[in-house]
């Protein structure tokens, strides 16, 4: 299944091997504007790369990556490796994106709601506090694609709704597109158009309620991924296109 | 004051001034190994300078850009862990220093002056070294000060934001291979990190802005040249380990002092 509307990014066939492993296997993915697309899967599952080869920092052996002329793409990483003896400010960390002036700043900071933090100090911030920064600093790039790399991650439950809410009003007031992993199962498929399952190669994709159903992401998640039906609230119509001819055994190698 | 004297602080100034801003950098991307490598590596610009009779500083110069170029290159590979590599060309440059300086018969070196520095030896030339070596670096730190903040930040974000990190990276290390070569005239190849580092951690505790770490480093390093300079003619003290001795005892009385606000100097 793939999207309607504007294609913004699409990887086809995409092969990736780092250090004789084989992390992406003939992946493809397309993002259209005004969609919320989802990368799960377990850990070493290639998630992270995969957003490396959107983001055009890793380019697959085989494949192609095809962008919009002229995308602007935002781009949320997991954490930053912020030395403890780096004063920084979130007014400062903010304008290193581009200078796009202070009053744009206060604007973006505003709309993550968080203008309480503008003079404080980077390192002191909380997990939301400063995923909502990051967040902030992505949309003064002003773009069509938001990539976010584990967007709630260190943030407590209740933060956890609210981040993926103000991703959705996000999505609606700028019109882009949201491309985002995700470690978490239940939450965020109440926030998100479709979902992509991916261990090292797409096992099902689909809308939430195909995904969750689909035999080989219940393989994957075992019961774990199950319990997200419950918290699932999304009402659309069903398409079950999500077939996967494989076993799925073994998940990711402990190593 | 005797000539030499005023050589030597002005020598010890202009190093100083040269340390604060790199020595912030080099505190906030964890590079104090590498720094360390490219100062023992200068033993064998020294024992080059000799071989191929050049100017010495310039011998140091070419053999410190060498270096960075080597460790540039052999951070992209992943078969040998970064400090792995580093320890590899530290020691190994600076024992091909010692064994090539000890073929050359007719050469005799004062070993120490080179491990500790000698800044009471400085000439007009090294003077004239170090204020248009460290006035080009930090001019070329200056050119790159925005992106290379953003690339310590996160190298990935500033990278999807359209900054050429690699070449910025780059032109910073070049620098601060010129920077360290500089400074080993005063404080020599063993202490060199040191006069980097201990005057930028210093400052940290009352800095609300990397500009401002920086500049105070600067201002902790000259403390500290003055300092060390001043005891080591009151108690006839080897210059270059005195002046580090004066920066740790900064460090340790900045904690007198309470943090951030505003306290300048």
């Amino acid at each position: 299944m793939t999207c309607s509307g504007e294609p913004l990014l699409e990887l086809t066939d995409v092969n990736l091997t780092l250090q004789q492993r084989e992390i992406l296997h003939q992946v493809n993915v397309r993002v259209c504007r005004g969609e919320i697309l989802t990368v799960v899967g377990p850990n070493g599952a290639g998630k992270t790369t995969l957003l490396r080869v959107a983001l055009g920092l890793l380019t697959p052996q085989t494949g192609s990556v095809f962008m919009a002329p002229g995308l602007r793409i935002g781009y949320m990483p997991q954490r930053l490796h912020l030395d403890a003896t780096f004063p920084l400010t979130v007014r400062r960390f903010l304008s290193l994106g581009g200078a796009k002036g202070q009053p744009a700043i206060e604007t973006a900071l505003a709309e993550v709601g968080a203008t309480h933090v503008l003079e404080g100090s980077m390192s002191n911030l909380s997990g939301g506090e400063l995923q909502r920064v990051l967040l902030a600093r992505a949309l003064l790039r002003d773009p069509d694609l938001l990539v976010l790399d584990e967007p709630v991650q260190g943030v407590d439950v209740h933060g956890q709704v609210e981040l993926y809410q103000l991703l959705t009003r996000i999505r609606d007031q700028h019109q882009c597109a949201i491309l985002m992993v995700s470690h978490d199962l239940h939450l965020v498929m109440a926030a998100t158009d479709r979902v992509i399952c991916l261990n090292r190669h797409i096992c099902c994709k689909g809308t939430p309620e195909v995904v969750t159903a689909d035999p080989a992401y219940l393989e994957l998640f075992g019961p774990l991924g199950v319990q997200n039906l419950a918290v699932y609230t999304h009402d659309t119509e069903h398409r079950h296109d999500c077939t996967c001819g494989h076993p799925h055994g073994k998940t990711a190698d402990n190593g | 004051m005797d000539d030499f004297l005023i050589r030597a602080l002005l020598g010890g100034l202009g190093v100083a001034l040269i340390a604060g801003p790199f020595g912030s950098f080099v505190v906030w991307r964890r590079l104090a190994y590498f720094g360390d490598t490219l100062a023992h590596s200068a033993l064998l610009g020294v024992a080059i300078g000799f071989l191929l009779h050049v100017n010495l500083t310039l011998g140091v110069l070419v053999v410190c850009q060498v270096v960075a170029l080597l460790l540039f290159f052999g951070q992209r590979q992943r078969q040998l862990a970064s400090d792995t590599l580093l320890g590899i060309l530290a020691h190994g440059a600076l024992s091909l220093g010692l064994v090539a300086l000890a073929f050359m018969e007719d050469v005799r070196v004062d070993l120490m002056a080179y491990l500790f520095g000698d800044i009471l030896a400085i000439t007009t030339a090294d003077l004239l070294w170090i204020l248009g070596g460290g006035g080009l670096a930090l001019i070329g730190l200056l050119l790159i000060w925005q992106p290379l903040l953003a690339i310590t930040i996160h190298e990935d974000l500033a990278r999807v934001e359209g900054i050429a990190v690699d070449r910025i990276n780059w032109i910073f290390l070049g620098l601060v291979a010129l920077s360290v070569a500089l400074m080993m005239k005063v404080v020599g190849m063993l202490l060199v990190t040191s006069l980097l580092i201990i005057p930028a951690a210093t400052a940290r505790r009352f800095a609300p802005s990397p500009e401002w770490m920086a500049l105070l480093a600067s201002l902790i390093g000259c403390g500290a040249v003055g300092g060390g300079l001043y005891g080591s003619f009151l108690w006839d003290t080897p210059t270059g380990p005195s002046i580090v001795v004066a920066a740790c005892l900064l460090f340790m009385f900045s904690f007198l002092l309470p943090a951030f606000g505003r306290h300048q100097g």
